[in-house]
């Protein structure tokens, strides 16, 4: 587990941040051929949160997530190829093709899947944190949430519960404005303070800048420090911003439901550009860096051709696996 | 072997779960308290502590995420509603995760849980607190619906519930809980996906579940008077449906009535009567449905009278597919809303 923010250590985050937005910008490029034939929801943009998160959890840290989460699973080190086979419908997907993009898993990594019921994996990853109470290592569980699912019902009942029980979860929560076109003044009270009403729930949180890498090297830090050492659940408040439309390869910025301008301002806060630059000031040669980049291109290109090769599901899966 | 009641014969079976695997747990609103669901889960937090056995916020859908969550890192839960209806508030979790959770990951996780929902009828439950709803949950795929009829095959049904990989709705009519009987020697793991032959006839099959399967019974011994001799089918599981069982009777009887505990529109005693169509072809009589009207549950006791049905209703139904112009009336020491005379109310 990491505990400083050292050159080898921004090196991993680059990487993973790099591998994040290469994989959705393959995606987006190749998505009108129209063989990745499912919703994806891209995560371009909100790379830090996971990337950097991910550097404080183990394989036995296990992870939930949303209809957003190719970033979170790629960051967890979730495969690759299964999950590019997956969104074009393969056999060899990480769910055999059953899924699709909003149905990621990687049972070896602690990957325990994302859902595309908006807040609907809060609390089946409470639930997953329930044996991990007495685990010699600290295990912790980890659940990603949107800014939509605080206005689900079942968020406040999982905090609760959480609160109640004493779970070891950490509440990873992404506020990127937007639930689909909705924003987020149509949706909850102007004054509201997320990391205020959490507290005031039972669970202590903090509040911080979701792209900029030391800060949210710094936020993560603390997080999982305090579920591992505590045993007791926390809740972290991302701010970021997704660059496409809510679902789709495109960008949306044109059809009014946000402005160009704000885009522009928060594309400056690139989470890639945060990282060259923490890359600069660890004096670390742009030599390293596009060997390190072109490692992971080559990894991209080598999971759409193996997701390519592979073989659709036969008609006996259609009835597989409904029951045990 | 002393006989007990089905709610002290539930107790037994989840404390006989929770000993025979330390994975089984144990929790739901008011399963500590002093009333301990109706006497099926007194004691069992003292004797597997409160680790295993707990109370909880009356949060349905976060308890039934975290019941899934749990059984994805190797625990067995036990999730118990005081109603049915309260469970409602859990479906996006019941739905959307727990019957999903294996086909939709490319079955790489089951979803080992079972969900104990209590339903009832009379004594002004009304539209809210009574609902039979075992044919919503077993439209969908993934889900195993199961409802206990008899005292004696309950402890069987809800082993095999617990230690069953899939998730389970267990459906326990609150009428039954003081009907009495055995507790059997070895609890039986395979149980669910069977119906069960309650009495051998030759004349008519009824076929039916629940509460509705006393009312058969009783039914039968009034046609027996009649010199009609019926065959008894008892559901248990309502999905996955052996449709065998079932179909050989038919074979047999060439008679059939379904009787259901709630309406047929898009219910079990429909599909019943439809899968029996399309395998018997030379039925004697066309097959007759005993269910609710297709509206709420009033709650004044003197609406319920035209609502349920009961073993005179099965009976005289049955008295004119075999062309026998009588009519048994109703014996009126039995009120419509009460299961017995050990029911005081209030709940």
């Amino acid at each position: 587990m990491v505990h400083t923010l050292n050159k080898k250590v921004a090196l991993e985050i680059h990487k993973k941040i790099f591998l994040i937005r290469e994989t959705e910008e393959k995606i987006a490029r190749e998505y009108s051929n129209q063989k990745m034939r499912c919703p994806v929801h891209l995560s371009i943009g909100q790379e830090a949160v996971p990337a950097v998160l991910s550097c404080f959890l183990s394989n036995q840290d296990l992870t939930i997530s949303t209809h957003r989460g190719h970033a979170h699973y790629i960051a967890k080190n979730g495969s690759l190829k299964k999950m590019i086979a997956e969104i074009y419908g393969k056999a060899t997907g990480c769910s055999k093709g059953k899924g699709g993009s909003m149905h990621l898993i990687d049972r070896s990594v602690g990957f325990y899947g994302t859902s595309a019921i908006v807040g609907n994996s809060i609390p089946v990853g409470a639930g997953l944190s329930f044996n991990l109470l007495k685990s010699k290592n600290k295990n912790i569980s980890v659940i990603y949430l949107g800014d939509g699912a605080i206005e689900e019902g079942v968020f406040y009942e999982s905090l609760n519960l959480a609160s109640v029980k004493k779970l070891p979860t950490l509440f990873i929560c992404e506020n990127n404005l937007y639930s689909v076109y909705s924003p987020l003044n149509v949706r909850q009270p102007k004054n509201r303070n997320i990391k205020e009403m959490v507290k005031s729930i039972g669970i202590d949180s903090l509040e911080s800048d979701g792209n900029d890498i030391k800060k949210v090297f710094n936020s993560c830090k603390k997080g999982t420090n305090y579920v591992r050492n505590k045993s007791k659940p926390f809740f972290l408040l991302f701010n970021n911003y997704r660059w496409r439309e809510h679902c789709g390869p495109n960008y949306d910025n044109h059809i009014g439901y946000r402005t160009e301008k704000e885009f522009r301002d928060w594309k400056k806060r690139d989470p890639l550009l945060f990282s060259y630059d923490l890359l600069k000031k660890f004096k670390i040669s742009k030599t390293i860096i596009s060997a390190i980049e072109k490692k992971q291109t080559l990894k991209i290109i080598n999971a759409f051709r193996f997701a390519e090769k592979s073989k659709f599901p036969n008609k006996k899966e259609l009835m597989m696996d409904i029951y045990r | 072997m002393t006989k007990i009641p089905m709610s002290e014969i539930i107790n037994k079976t989840i404390s006989c779960a929770m000993h025979d695997s330390e994975k089984v747990i144990c929790f739901g609103l008011g399963v500590t308290d002093p009333k301990g669901i109706f006497g099926t889960t007194l004691n069992l937090e003292k004797k597997y502590g409160s680790n295993r056995v707990f109370d909880v916020p009356a949060s349905e859908n976060a308890l039934t995420g975290f019941a899934i969550g749990a059984s994805l890192n190797s625990s067995i839960p036990i999730l118990t509603h005081q109603r049915l209806d309260f469970a409602l508030l859990s479906l996006d979790q019941i739905i959307n995760s727990a019957a999903k959770w294996l086909y939709m990951f490319g079955g790489q996780f089951n979803v080992p849980i079972t969900i104990r929902m209590i339903i009832g009828r009379g004594w002004g439950q009304g539209p809210t607190h009574s609902q039979n709803l075992h044919s919503v949950f077993s439209h969908i795929p993934g889900l195993k619906v199961v409802s206990a009829s008899m005292p004696d095959d309950v402890a069987n049904l809800l082993y095999s519930s617990i230690f069953d990989p899939n998730p389970v709705i267990f459906l326990e009519h609150r009428w039954l809980h003081n009907s009495i009987g055995k507790f059997p020697n070895k609890l039986k793991k395979n149980e669910l996906g069977k119906c069960k032959i309650l009495k051998k006839g030759k004349d008519i099959t009824l076929i039916s579940l629940s509460y509705m399967t006393l009312e058969c019974i009783e039914a039968a011994k009034i046609l027996n008077k009649f010199k009609i001799d019926a065959e008894i089918v008892d559901l248990r599981t309502i999905s996955p449906l052996d449709q065998t069982t079932i179909i050989n009777s038919l074979k047999k009887t060439r008679r059939a009535l379904v009787a259901d505990t709630s309406n047929s529109f898009c219910g079990i005693s429909s599909t019943v009567t439809s899968i029996i169509y399309q395998n018997i072809k030379n039925l004697k009589n066309k097959i007759e449905i005993v269910s609710l009207p297709f509206c709420p549950e009033p709650t004044s006791h003197q609406l319920v009278k035209y609502f349920y049905n009961d073993r005179y209703t099965i009976a005289n139904k049955v008295l004119k597919m075999f062309k026998i112009n009588k009519k048994i009336n109703r014996d009126k020491s039995i009120k419509p809303d009460v299961p017995g005379s050990w029911f005081n109310g209030p709940f």
